[in-house]
């Protein structure tokens, strides 16, 4: 059945600062790099700051891994005169397309008439993620996990990727084709961190951090900030630009994945998942469209394996065929035609969180908005649906199909 | 590609950098831990397992529990060849497991397993407890190849 709110809301701003390499943005503050971004995304969309009147965040309203953003606080400095909605999706960068439907939710209840979502992220010496998880004594929960030893995302992903070798007969060949894959779309673009093209030979020298995973496997780690407007669709005709109209949405997830590596309990075939079947399912239902339906997937990729377990997750091939999916080059995009490769699907065609920048998720929605517009750097021709993917982390993850207009 | 690393021996993270809290859920396992006693949080209405302990049975919602003395032993679900310690960042050859526990169907439990070296640790590997002394008294399962 179609989604309620099916093209009833657009994302017609978006804004970033920089992206600087993680420490890099010192002496800005986190809410100058957030304001930055708010207020070009408001340019972008032919806005005043003033009329912003909705908050919509993920990841608990965090901005990086130990601030959190606060309405009040951004209100206070940039103007905003009045706000009448103001929530968050809990856990962590799992609901960033997610956060669009909950503006969405916001904006069709005619709580407010401009939503903004932003993260912002700056990881001065004491903000390490890696410090974040390992410093402290453990919580009663995270007793059970945090004395193995198991205290980086890197660890913990590196739990569920090994599984999934075993089981299906994953290689690591095919988690350097993902990094190369998107390694490829980045040399164009001025703000990306890694552009440099990479080589195989270059992928297997990466030192191993968590056998079986590489340095190049995990992320880039990035100070910046990028800010998305959401508003309903009559105002968005009136934005500056073609509207990326909000086709369908969904967060959440089932318990045999719940706090997912932070918990280890999943049983098979949820470990060696990504988690997003749930709210796969969720969006091709309410879209009655399918991943090959798909003109560019921009998936979250905090860590490469991660990537080929949502390829699963969303259809783009069988449970257990990510690799051979992967390896036959249809994640790669080819500029002479502008699309994909061997029947494949384009994924992270900006780069991704390997090689663009991280901040956590929200590059990707940036880019599904550019390719639903038609104004990407690396443009899928007449690109008219792209998903944007959220997470694999404790639920809830999300899942979010734009459209052009 | 490339060819298997050679790690060497599989070693314990050293008991004294290792700290854990606990609550009135959780307290029962870490103390039939310090009497060398592998439990898990039972319920005590549908004998379904759950870890780590929690106040409800996520399948009755019933609150009551039990902690019965398992076997010991175990099967390796998982397991991440890590090279540092998280302590210090210097070498240091650790293998986190995933652990599936004998007598406790759907109950894991997460440790370091030693008795071998890192590049032989496989999926399916039979473990056993093996107790290690950390911070403020307490003890911690960890695994050694049985």
């Amino acid at each position: 059945m179609a989604w309620a709110n099916q093209d009833k809301a657009a994302i017609v701003g978006v804004g970033a600062t920089d992206y600087y390499v993680r420490g890099k943005s010192w002496p800005r503050t986190i809410n100058d790099m957030a304001g930055e971004a708010i207020l070009k995304a408001c340019a972008d969309a032919g806005i005043s700051i003033k009329d912003i009147d909705g908050f919509s965040y993920y990841s608990t309203a965090g901005a990086g891994y130990l601030d959190k953003f606060d309405t009040a606080s951004l209100m206070e400095t940039l103007g905003m005169p009045n706000v009448s909605f103001s929530a968050t999706l809990t856990s962590g960068g799992g609901g960033c397309p997610g956060a669009i439907g909950l503006a969405t939710a916001g904006l069709v209840n005619e709580d407010c008439k401009y939503a903004v979502t932003v993260m912002a992220l700056q990881q001065l010496p004491q903000h390490r993620l890696g410090v974040v998880f390992g410093a402290s004594a453990p919580s009663p929960e995270n007793s059970f996990l945090q004395p193995s030893g198991l205290v980086g995302p890197g660890h913990l992903m590196s739990m569920l990727t090994r599984r999934h070798m075993h089981l299906y007969g994953t290689t690591q060949d095919a988690f350097g084709e993902i990094v190369m894959a998107t390694r490829a779309n980045a040399h164009n673009r001025p703000k990306a961190v890694r552009k440099a093209p990479l080589s195989k030979e270059e992928y297997d020298a990466s030192v191993m951090l968590a056998d079986p995973l590489r340095r190049l496997d995990f992320c880039l780690e990035t100070d910046g900030a990028v800010a998305v407007i959401t508003t309903t669709m009559d105002r968005a005709k009136d934005c500056r630009h073609k509207p990326a109209v909000v086709h369908a949405c969904a967060h959440g997830g089932q318990r045999e994945w719940g706090r997912a590596f932070a918990w280890m309990g999943m049983p098979d075939p949820h470990f060696a998942s990504s988690g997003h079947k749930f709210t796969a399912d969720r969006v091709w239902a309410q879209s009655g469209l399918k991943a090959h339906d798909m003109d560019v997937a921009l998936i979250y990729d905090h860590f490469s394996p991660m990537v080929l377990m949502q390829l699963e997750d969303y259809g783009f091939c069988e449970k257990g065929e990510g690799n051979d999916y992967v390896l036959s080059g249809k994640i790669r995009y080819d500029a002479a035609s502008q699309g994909g490769v061997n029947g494949g699907v384009p994924v992270n065609t900006h780069g991704g969180n390997l090689n663009e920048a991280y901040i956590i998720g929200m590059t990707h929605i940036v880019e599904g908005v550019e390719q639903v517009r038609g104004t990407a750097i690396n443009q899928i021709k007449d690109a008219e649906f792209a998903l944007v993917s959220g997470g694999p982390a404790s639920l809830p993850v999300s899942s979010l199909i734009l459209r052009s207009a | 590609m490339s060819q298997p690393t050679k790690y060497g021996p599989a070693k314990l993270l050293p008991g004294e950098q290792i700290r854990i809290t606990t609550n009135p859920n959780t307290e029962p396992f870490w103390e039939a831990a310090k009497a060398h006693r592998l439990t898990a949080c039972q319920c005590g209405a549908c004998g379904h397992f759950r870890m780590p302990p929690s106040p409800y049975c996520p399948e009755c919602s019933s609150t009551d529990v039990l902690w019965p003395e398992l076997p010991g032993t175990g099967t390796v679900f998982s397991y991440v060849v890590c090279n540092k310690n998280p302590a210090n960042g210097e070498e240091y050859i650790y293998v986190p497991i995933v652990v599936d526990l004998d007598g406790a169907p759907g109950a894991r439990l997460n440790a370091n397993v030693t008795g071998c070296n890192a590049e032989d640790v496989h999926i399916g590997m039979k473990v056993a407890v093996e107790w290690t002394e950390i911070q403020d008294g307490w003890v911690l399962p960890n695994f050694r190849k049985a």
